[in-house]
């Protein structure tokens, strides 16, 4: 551990740009990063639930506007619906004496906003495919049995949609934690806006970026990792015996 | 229906360097995509790794991370070049990466990846049948590759390949971060400029929904006219 | 095959843009824009400002023909360095810290910077005490943003923005305590444009020499010395004749 902690110290000592200061930097821009995303990612699950089920309704009046949502949300860029709840919170008059202001003043809340209306909008889609893929045959069991449309519903049709959705799924996340990088547009430190800093301030892109592109590497693998193990554990009856 | 104030001349220019990006990344894309489909497939192995690494590095790192490495990052390994050139041998030439190019090889080399296993997964379900058929007929490979392996290809490949399009032109927006004056840079520079936001970036946000419906119809098409000689009718 | 290699190749003629010899009888400057009164546009588009002007004078004296190239703070050194432009004209700050990548001519003006918050604000001096727990708007990598996260980074928060507007927008908006930025350029953005709205907080700040170096200069990539030398001459000139006396006074008033 001695030896760990003296070479690193040597391999700090004479760097300009990798110093405990942005080391420290990189350090909280890993946090931001990681709650924005995680946050969103949980929120945007939980609406995209009863959302993707008002997909699935064959009543147009339920459908149409969440499809209207979905389209809106998962056709325009991301950066667009950043900057438009940011810059857009601040023009309804009088929100700086309202109770939301001290949520609002911050740039995470309004990227969190951002965030988790679009990959709500997303995941939407991917449960609504896969709740249309269920087999016939599951739900004509359902039937047989007696159960209600929301007992059908909670027991037989989202369980095996969600397994179903699980690849899309976790394509989202990894979609989700690479978006977030322009966080930094609107002033947030996260991972991508170390990096910015770092840059401006030493004029060394390669350091800069480099660094935080091999952080983002390594958060993408340990989700690819993880939804793998997911897969095998879940999904491990649909494999070929 | 709105007072753009005068910035509507350049938000038309800038709508249009957003498409022209958008497209000729696309096309840098495909070409990208077909070689590392190619060196994928290929059984050299040198080329299948680096193929391999290519595609597994691009993704899985921020489009926004790429794009600020290769525009900064790429035009100084140029400079070490040709600062060296001048300096062994008093060759006096430099090359300078402009945002616009900048952004369309970042974006095309992004996408050139995803492009990739699309192709990839799309020659695979080539019936090999066909192929030798073709061979059969004495068909050169150059042959066989234009006239049948690509035809039936891009048939597997047109609803992966009309995806990559739906996610590259919403990534073209990313350029603006890095100075490049697309529609979203000028709608942002009006919006502060006039407190207004919502009248700039509401009909930005409307052309990007308006390029994908029309691309989704275009699409449906193409798919329609590879699909011909294929079952349901 | 034929195809792909054409294609392959347009792509790379395209990357390549322009290739240019370095002679120096056409200088490109890097500007950032606006940053009233040093750099702007007036109303009908025109670039303007002080730098512009001496710029423009410096040029004529040496009789050589320059262009103004726009560029954002946090990217205007790579910028340079990548060539896009040959010199730097924006309001820069001559320090040690940048002499290790740049060139800088003689400082041409020397001008403090301050800070500035809403006049409501109850604060009324900086230090750090005062800014403890405070958001704080610099430009990224600017001197304002270096002295700011070294000096009070550890009890307040700094929000960097790329460009000057972006960070009035949100002073404007309340979601920044304080901004920390050149004088006359808060002078005119924020106490001029909206009169009574703004205050300057605490003192002008032209210490430490560490950060805030002897005045603004004309940065150069480190190889061309002899560029400098003659710019150096011209505003020796410029000065003698009174020239930069006039610019001087249309922009900032008597000495």
């Amino acid at each position: 551990m001695d030896n760990l902690t003296t070479w690193f110290n040597d391999l700090l000592a004479g760097n300009v740009i990798f110093t405990p200061q942005t080391l420290g930097y990189y350090w909280t821009g890993l946090v931001t990063t990681s709650q924005l995303v995680f946050l969103s990612l949980v929120i945007g699950l939980v609406l995209a639930i009863p959302l993707a089920i008002g997909r699935s309704s064959r009543h147009r009046w339920i459908s149409l506007p969440i499809y209207a949502y979905t389209y809106v949300f998962r056709g325009t860029p991301l950066l667009i619906q950043l900057y438009i709840i940011y810059y857009g919170v601040v023009f309804f008059d009088g929100i700086q004496q309202t109770f939301l202001w001290p949520i609002l003043r911050e740039a995470f809340y309004p990227a969190l906003i951002a965030f988790t209306l679009n990959t709500a909008a997303y995941t939407t889609e991917i449960f609504r495919g896969a709740i249309k893929a269920t087999p016939r045959g599951e739900i004509e069991a359902a039937r047989a049995y007696g159960m209600s449309q929301a007992l059908m519903m909670r027991r037989i049709i989202l369980p095996s949609a969600f397994r179903r959705a699980l690849p899309a799924y976790g394509n989202e996340v990894i979609f989700m934690l690479h978006a977030s990088a322009i966080a930094s547009v609107v002033t947030l430190m996260d991972l991508t806006g170390a990096a910015r800093f770092v840059y401006a301030r030493f004029y060394a892109p390669f350091e800069a970026f480099l660094f935080v592109a091999a952080i983002y590497l390594c958060l993408t693998f340990a989700i690819l990792y993880f939804f793998r193990y997911l897969e095998k554990r879940l999904l491990a009856h649909l494999k070929p015996a | 229906m709105f007072d753009l104030h005068g910035y509507g001349p350049r938000l038309l220019e800038g709508a249009g360097v957003t498409i022209q990006l958008a497209i000729l990344s696309l096309a840098l894309a495909i070409v990208l995509g077909l070689l590392t489909a190619s060196a994928k497939m290929s059984r050299n192995w040198l080329l299948h790794k680096v193929a391999t690494l290519y595609t597994t590095l691009i993704r899985g790192v921020p489009d926004l991370v790429l794009m600020m490495l290769l525009f900064f990052g790429g035009q100084m390994v140029l400079n070490l070049a040709t600062d060296a050139l001048y300096d062994r041998f008093g060759v006096d030439w430099y090359v300078n990466l402009n945002a616009f190019a900048a952004g369309a090889l970042t974006i095309g080399f992004i996408f050139g990846a995803y492009m990739g296993e699309t192709f990839r997964g799309a020659f695979m379900a080539v019936d090999h049948g066909q192929i030798e058929a073709g061979k059969a007929y004495g068909m050169s490979n150059w042959l066989v590759f234009r006239r049948i392996r690509f035809p039936l290809m891009m048939r597997h490949a047109l609803p992966g390949l009309s995806n990559n399009w739906m996610v590259l032109l919403k990534t073209t927006a990313l350029v603006s971060v890095i100075g490049l004056s697309d529609m979203v840079r000028i709608a942002a520079e009006a919006s502060r400029a006039t407190h207004e936001p919502f009248t700039f970036l509401l009909p930005v946000a409307a052309i990007y929904l308006l390029i994908a419906s029309v691309s989704e119809w275009f699409f449906a098409r193409l798919q329609k006219r590879y699909d011909v000689g294929f079952g349901e009718h | 095959m034929k195809k792909l290699l054409t294609i392959t190749i347009l792509g790379m003629a395209l990357a390549a843009g322009s290739a240019q010899a370095r002679d120096y009888d056409h200088v490109r400057f890097g500007v950032d824009v606006p940053y009233e009164p040093m750099e702007y546009r007036t109303a009908d588009g025109e670039l303007t400002g002080f730098d512009i002007e001496l710029g423009n004078a410096l040029c004529a004296e040496m009789d050589i023909t320059c262009e103004w190239i726009e560029q954002e703070w946090d990217g205007i050194v790579p910028g340079l360095l990548a060539r896009n432009y040959d010199a730097i004209m924006s309001s820069m700050t001559i320090n040690d810290e940048r002499r290790q990548t740049l060139l800088f001519s003689d400082p041409y003006i020397t001008i403090p910077g301050a800070w500035f918050a809403a006049a409501g604000s109850e604060l009324e001096e900086i230090n750090e005490e005062a800014l403890s727990g405070k958001s704080i708007g610099v430009q990224r990598g600017t001197t304002y943003d270096n002295y700011a996260t070294d000096t009070f980074g550890d009890l307040a928060t700094i929000n960097r923005y790329s460009t000057a507007d972006d960070m009035v927008l949100d002073l404007d908006a309340q979601r920044l305590d304080l901004v920390f930025l050149e004088f006359v350029v808060g002078k005119t953005t924020l106490l001029d444009n909206d009169e009574g709205s703004y205050k300057v907080v605490g003192e002008m700040v032209t210490e430490p020499e560490e950060y805030f170096g002897e005045g603004f200069g004309i940065a150069f990539r480190q190889r061309d010395e002899a560029l400098a030398e003659r710019f150096n001459e011209a505003l020796a000139t410029l000065k003698e004749d009174g020239t930069y006396d006039e610019i001087y006074e249309k922009y900032f008033g008597e000495e």
